[in-house]
């Protein structure tokens, strides 16, 4: 090495990165310049959000608040009704009375109101993002890169400023689940109304329909299940993400499996996990099977 | 309801970027190929001159690639014009606003699609009923309305099953249904039959034949099948290369074919059952002899006729049984067989 630098100009033997002091003072600048962000529109942005934590504070309340009977059954209907069937039902109170005894319920409902708020906000944020986006190749083009950076950026590194903002608590929690959460709506929404089949928009430009009747009546019916293939992806990585969030003051299964990291408790990290994925198979039949049963006009019979 | 002609007049269609900077290099002679090569454009029509009969079927042919799909789609405007108009009614379907436009399509015109593009996610009913939906026709009506088109489509008991239940015969009957109802005075029909099996493509013939006859609407029916052609069509268009090359009624399409191309197409066909016993009748000299046959009536069945009754002879009345000409067994089967001249032709 030293016997090529020895002929080679300086310059390009070493890096020639710019020099630590002008980019320590260039790190001042954005530090400082967000940390001023923050002081000013904090507050204004806790306002806004403010909603979000009644919402959830108040699932909360409930699911944990309410006899362990009665959520059980709710589960029960949900699941039974969603996938017409029994097995799946059967799984899921088994494993809920699994989860019950070995001391879990709390924390599970506390996961499951978290999980379910950040299911709904992903859905809501993610379906209209996901319109545009179908409905144009430069917001495609626009929106792309930013929901790239969001899936791989590491969720530790946006639980920065997420917490400089918010501080510790359950919201700022939440917003980091949205943040890792909401991407695979937003493509799948995208993805599943650019493949409605050509010939059948054609028809329904020939008949005189409007934009809005299009998107109602085709283009979102057609692309039900590629969005169902989205909303359980955002669920599943939703309750990923609870654990990751504990770590900035969310409750439940995620704060005790950190707690378990931290002592090395393994049966305790174990039987959190395993709760975990119980609700997340739970979830994940039940969604399924209800996309299923939208589709069951594509069943052929004969022909 | 009187439905009006549709007269399709200078039509250019370049696909392309720049489509519009190369219609004058067209019309000044420039070949498909050519621009092509040279510009990277696509010739999908040029200079279209077609005048659509008022409550008749206009049956426009080609092969694939002629651009008869793309013309078929500028009469409801899914495609754009390069240059050149399309008059319904005195209206350039070209020129109308977006909101003018919806209205036309919602009201004027109906499609039915070679691939049938129903909804697979509603039922036979709930397909028939989409034209009057978006009209905003109330429910309870138009269910009315779809309910007895059904049925003279001939799927009744079929209302609640879904397309992908169905047969391609069968969906087809629904596209044709959902195109009814909307009871638009134009019929648009892209390749309607082209996707289904022979026996029920002549079946779904006979359907919209027996239909046209009390409905009377505007029919464009497009169709790479001669013989289809030749049986729906009341004045037929033959494209190659988005150029016409021959537009006429069946008879004279049959009888003088424009060129090498359309004269290898028409010696496939069989005469006996196209030409009319007036397009070959000679004027009549003295009195009628032989069996009287009305006018439009094919040589096939006038040849059977004659022969049931062990006849040469014929004469042709008109609707009113009046003598209008006289035929003979020889020159019945003179303009049955393939003419020669043809046969050289194709051969060279």
């Amino acid at each position: 090495m030293a016997s090529i630098c020895s002929v080679l100009p300086a310059l390009l033997c070493k890096f020639p990165a710019i020099d630590e002091s002008t980019i320590r003072l260039a790190r001042k600048a954005v530090d400082d310049s967000f940390k001023g962000f923050v002081r000013s529109y904090g507050n204004a942005i806790d306002t806004v959000v403010q909603p979000l934590q009644w919402f959830l504070n108040y699932l909360e309340s409930l699911f944990v608040g309410s006899p362990w009977i009665v959520i059980l059954a709710a589960m029960v209907a949900v699941v039974y009704f969603g996938s017409r069937n029994i097995g799946i039902t059967i799984g899921t109170a088994l494993s809920m009375i699994a989860i019950g005894l070995v001391g879990l319920w709390n924390d599970t409902m506390v996961t499951l109101a978290m999980v379910t708020v950040c299911t709904l906000i992903s859905i809501l944020v993610g379906i209209p993002i996901g319109i545009v986006m179908a409905r144009s190749d430069r917001v495609q083009a626009f929106i792309n890169p930013i929901l790239d950076v969001m899936q791989t950026m590491p969720s530790f590194v946006y639980l920065i400023p997420v917490v400089m903002i918010f501080g510790i608590g359950k919201v700022p929690g939440l917003i980091a689940v949205v943040i890792y959460a909401v991407p695979p709506m937003i493509r799948l929404t995208n993805l599943g109304i650019r493949l409605v089949d050509k010939e059948v928009l054609e028809a329904a430009d020939a008949f005189g329909s409007s934009t809005w009747q299009k998107l109602k009546n085709v283009q979102m019916p057609l692309a039900l299940p590629t969005i169902m293939a989205g909303i359980n992806q955002t669920i599943m990585m939703s309750l990923a993400m609870v654990v990751v969030a504990s770590m900035i003051g969310v409750g439940g299964l995620g704060k005790n499996v950190l707690q378990a990291i931290a002592n090395q408790f393994f049966t305790v990290g174990f039987l959190n996990g395993f709760a975990l994925v119980g609700i997340a198979i739970i979830f994940d039949r039940t969604s399924q099977a209800f996309g299923k049963r939208l589709q069951k006009h594509s069943e052929v019979i004969h022909g | 309801m009187a439905s009006h002609a549709i007269e399709v007049k200078n039509l250019y269609k370049i696909f392309g970027p720049r489509g519009a900077d190369f219609v004058d290099a067209v019309k000044k002679g420039m070949g498909k190929a050519e621009l092509n090569e040279q510009h990277g454009h696509v010739l999908g029509l040029q200079d279209i001159n077609i005048s659509m009969p008022a409550g008749g079927v206009m049956v426009v042919m080609g092969l694939s690639g002629s651009g008869k799909s793309t013309l078929i789609r500028h009469i409801n405007r899914l495609i754009d014009p390069t240059s050149g108009e399309v008059l319904y009614d005195g209206v350039d379907v070209c020129k109308m606003s977006d909101a003018d436009l919806r209205e036309f399509r919602r009201h004027k015109t109906a499609m039915v699609f070679q691939k049938f593009a129903l909804l697979p996610h509603r039922t036979v009913l709930d397909n028939t009923v989409y034209g009057l939906e978006i009209q905003g026709v109330e429910r309870k009506e138009s269910e009315k309305r779809a309910r007895g088109w059904i049925e003279r489509v001939g799927l009744k008991g079929f209302e609640n099953h879904y397309p992908n239940q169905l047969s391609g015969g069968m969906q087809q009957r629904v596209g044709l249904a959902r195109a009814l109802t909307n009871d638009a005075d134009i019929l648009l029909m892209d390749e309607a039959y082209s996707a289904l099996d022979p026996l029920i493509r002549v079946d779904m013939q006979t359907v919209l034949l027996d239909l046209q006859k009390e409905l009377k609407k505007t029919v464009v029916f497009i169709t790479h099948d001669l013989d289809e052609a030749l049986r729906l069509g009341d004045k037929i268009a033959i494209l190659r290369d988005g150029r016409v090359v021959q537009q006429g009624t069946g008879q004279e399409i049959v009888l003088s074919p424009a060129d090498d191309y359309i004269t290898a197409f028409v010696k496939e066909v069989n005469r006996g059952r196209v030409i009319n016993v007036e397009t070959i009748m000679r004027p009549l000299s003295g009195n009628a002899e032989g069996v009287p046959l009305v006018t439009g009536t094919v040589l096939e069945s006038a040849a059977r006729t004659m022969t049931a009754a062990r006849v040469a002879t014929a004469h042709v009345v008109d609707v009113n049984g009046r003598p209008i000409g006289a035929l003979d067994l020889s020159a019945i089967i003179a303009a049955m067989v393939t003419p020669v001249s043809h046969e050289d032709r194709v051969a060279a």
